[in-house]
């Protein structure tokens, strides 16, 4: 350590971690869209059960 | 579902702000620190998003003890949602600790305390995940999930605790570090305002994300009391 001169070259660990931090955070996000969406369809289905 | 209340639609705008001013933050007014290089600015992220696994399921724990003190559902709804949220946050602080690591530490994985205690914590809050799946009776179900979850809250705590009380390599961000630690850093004041903002913005991150699922949650409920109703009918 004592003969380091510049920090080490780290920077591809660093986008590897945002990319985790990023995508982990979307996926979560788009689960509760496709979620969401699911149960809409759900719904004009029941819609059209009940004003049938 | 019922329209976004007002409230919420501010917070949604809020939480992007904060979280666009911390990256911000984290990128371009934090320095590099002076031995690890890049990799360091993982940390922010790191423990804002192990913070936010805490705050969850202790959210849980106390929707549990709620549950079981008053009954009503919308308490296990409550659980439920932030159970989930603070999986995804667990996982995100195992997995960048992991990245974080392999330059530090020279491994991806070691069975160091910090890093068993958190993998168990995120395990224990999978198998409620699943294991509610298992029963049918809401009642039921909503009474085991309260129970569990307070149980299950005993384990974040051992986490927390857990690099200060045992021997670890795992740095302590505040208070005083075991002398094997590796990976350590003095933070600079611009460092420490990106960290407790990172903080503050991963809060809001949580509140939010608690509210969208709590409405997602009523709305699956509305959804299937329905079904129930159209199939009896």
């Amino acid at each position: 350590m004592w003969l380091q001169e510049a920090p080490a070259d780290t920077i591809s660990y660093m986008l590897l971690g945002f990319g985790v931090i990023f995508g982990s955070m979307g996926i979560y996000l788009i689960s509760l869209v496709l979620r969401v969406r699911g149960l809409r369809k759900d719904q004009e289905i029941l819609d059209e059960i009940e004003q049938g | 579902m019922q329209s976004t209340p007002r409230v919420l639609k501010l917070l949604n705008g809020f939480t992007s702000l904060v979280f666009v001013i911390s990256l911000y933050l984290v990128f371009f007014y934090a320095p590099r620190e002076a031995v690890m290089g890049e990799v360091q600015r993982i940390f922010y992220f790191h423990v804002a998003a192990g913070w936010v696994g805490a705050l969850a399921f202790l959210v849980t724990a106390v929707a549990g003890g709620m549950l079981l003190a008053r009954g009503d559902r919308k308490w296990d709804q409550i659980a439920l949602a932030s159970v989930e949220i603070g999986v995804v946050f667990t996982f995100i602080n195992i997995v960048t600790g992991s990245i974080w690591a392999r330059p530090i530490w020279n491994t991806w994985w070691t069975w160091d305390p910090r890093l068993v205690t958190a993998t168990v914590m995120e395990l224990i809050y999978l198998a409620y995940l699943m294991l509610r799946q298992g029963i049918e009776d809401p009642d039921r179900r909503a009474r085991f999930g309260a129970v569990y979850g307070i149980v299950g809250f005993l384990s974040v705590p051992l986490t927390f605790l857990s690099i200060r009380i045992f021997r670890t390599i795992h740095p302590v961000v505040i208070g005083n570090n075991d002398p094997t630690a590796q990976g350590t850093f003095d933070m600079t004041p611009k460092m420490r305002l990106a960290f407790f903002f990172s903080l503050f913005t991963f809060t809001f991150i949580y509140v939010t994300l608690l509210w969208h699922r709590l409405r997602l949650e009523r709305f699956k409920e509305t959804i299937e009391e329905r079904k129930m109703l159209a199939m009896t009918a």
